[in-house]
């Protein structure tokens, strides 16, 4: 039995609380039934039913975090295009460079992907249904939830990745998603301890690592087109 | 260098099969680390330069063997504990030092501060766990023979402060190949890296820079610094050019470079007695 993701996201980001986007993102999971054959050996399974999986090993790695730097491009890409008012120039460039960043990263896993097989997940539709993109607070509270899930997406990740080139690609690629998160919080809270806060560095002082299906369960909220991955549970 | 060959190996599947495992806990690190079979000799600072250089530039003809890995491993963790101590000392000197950090300042140096000391006590406690002393802390001069005043100079502080995170960003990164074995310990590994990089934007971003790196340039940085920063232009990620898009400086900042562990402790180096 299989799954998909397709989700709402009502309401999701007008809150800057982390905890409470993801908890809304994990909310509009909707689980439907999906008749996908049973065994499989290659890393692939052929979207017959028009759901794309993401493969397993490291292509399945490859094509997820492929799916949370298309979301993380497109949302900016959105902000880019339509800057909330009075929006500074600092705040304008910060916005700029982290839009070039994502789309960048982006286009470099679709390049990594393309080169290594043709299992690439498609280009995915995003909605953005709690986001006001006019408003500084709901912009810098989405980025900040996309900035931090993305993090946790990788420090989760990281251990299942097989080929160690990858590793440290996606090594290169946390740390920008850490600086951009970093930069975020401290615009909502400039000059306190919330670029690497409490509700996200525990007592060890280790930032957070979630597991793919819990990410899924975050940024699902923002994904319109339905994917599974069943080497995950995911889907 | 040989590095990559070095990754080549370690992505090795066999490899996986025996050392590595998806589940382990940080709570089996234990007895994870006694199943590895680590030669459980303690390594100091001296013997781990050493190491660690060996165990980058293995060349072909030797044998990457499952204890070689451990030694690896354990390896990596010491530099980070050095990295880890000297930015501990650092930050509870600077906060102790009367009128140094201006007042507004202080939360955030305290925040860094109270993870440096966390990171600290783990990564001694994960040696430990692994069957391996962990390093003394050394002696360190943050003058470097009075070349620097951090403690009599805010902007010096802040200076060093930079290099030390953007330096303990690269230097986690350069490690992630040699604690790959251990997937507690690479996932821990990951977690303390992504705190400095967080860390480093906010320092950056005090310092009137951007919170990434673009280009070689660490941003209004002595010259005494490049050594943190050579490599950072780098355009090429697994043959695609990040410049493509966006130019030169956003494609280098899209992607943070690693530093070798030999370059890392050089870096430190440069502050041990």
């Amino acid at each position: 039995m299989a799954k998909t993701i397709n989700v709402s996201n009502k309401g999701a980001t007008m809150d800057t609380s982390r905890r409470n986007f993801l908890k809304l993102g994990g909310a509009g999971l909707v689980v439907a039934g999906l008749a996908v054959a049973g065994c499989r050996e290659d890393n692939y399974d052929f979207p017959m039913d028009g759901v794309f999986d993401l493969g397993t090993g490291d292509v399945g790695i490859l094509n997820y975090a492929y799916a949370l730097e298309q979301l993380e491009a497109d949302f900016y890409t959105k902000v880019v295009n339509n800057f909330y008012g009075g929006i500074s120039s600092v705040e304008k460039q910060l916005f700029i460079d982290i839009y070039n960043h994502e789309v960048i990263h982006r286009d470099f896993f679709k390049a990594a992907i393309s080169g290594a097989t043709n299992m690439i997940l498609p280009k995915l539709e995003f909605k953005y249904d709690g986001v006001d993109f006019n408003s500084r607070d709901s912009i810098l509270a989405t980025s900040k939830a996309l900035e931090d899930t993305g993090v946790a997406a990788y420090n989760g990740a990281g251990k299942y990745i097989k080929n160690l080139d990858y590793l440290v690609i996606a090594g290169k690629i946390v740390s920008v998603e850490a600086r951009h998160a970093s930069a975020i919080r401290d615009l909502i809270n400039p000059g306190s301890g919330a670029f690497s806060g409490d509700d996200v560095i525990d007592a060890n002082g280790l930032d957070v690592a979630k597991e793919p299906k819990d990410i899924i369960m975050a940024a699902g909220g923002f994904i319109k087109t339905p994917f599974t991955w069943k080497e995950q549970g995911i889907g | 260098m040989n590095l990559l060959n070095i990754l080549d190996r370690l992505a090795d599947d066999h490899f996986y099969s025996k050392i590595g495992s998806r589940s382990e806990g940080l709570s089996h690190m234990a007895n994870f680390g006694k199943k590895a079979a680590i030669t459980g000799i303690p390594l100091g600072l001296g013997s781990f330069m050493a190491t660690s250089a060996k165990a980058e530039t293995v060349t072909t003809t030797s044998t990457y063997s499952a204890a070689s890995a451990a030694s690896a491993l354990t390896d990596a963790l010491q530099l980070a504990l050095t990295l880890e101590y000297l930015e501990d000392e650092y930050y509870r000197t600077g906060l102790a030092k009367a009128g140094l950090i201006p007042g507004g300042d202080k939360v955030v140096f305290q925040q860094i501060s109270k993870h440096e000391t966390a990171h600290v006590a783990f990564l001694k406690a994960t040696l430990t766990s692994l069957g391996t002393e962990p390093g003394a802390k050394p002696e360190f001069d943050f003058t470097v023979n009075g070349a620097f005043q951090p403690f009599d100079d805010y902007a010096q502080f802040m200076v060093l402060a930079q290099a030390f995170e953007d330096t303990g960003v690269r230097a986690y990164k350069g490690q992630a190949g040699n604690v790959a074995s251990n997937k507690a310990v690479l996932q821990a590994a990951l977690q303390i890296h992504s705190v400095e990089a967080r860390h480093a934007s906010q320092v950056r971003r005090m310092r009137a820079n951007k919170g990434w790196v673009e280009l070689a340039n660490g941003g209004n940085m002595p010259a005494a610094t490049d050594a943190v920063y050579a490599g950072e232009d780098n355009l090429n990620q697994a043959g695609y050019n990040t410049s493509t898009l966006f130019g030169a400086t956003a494609g280098s900042a899209s992607f943070d470079e690693i530093l070798t562990g030999s370059d890392a402790a050089a870096i430190a180096g440069l502050f041990i007695v």
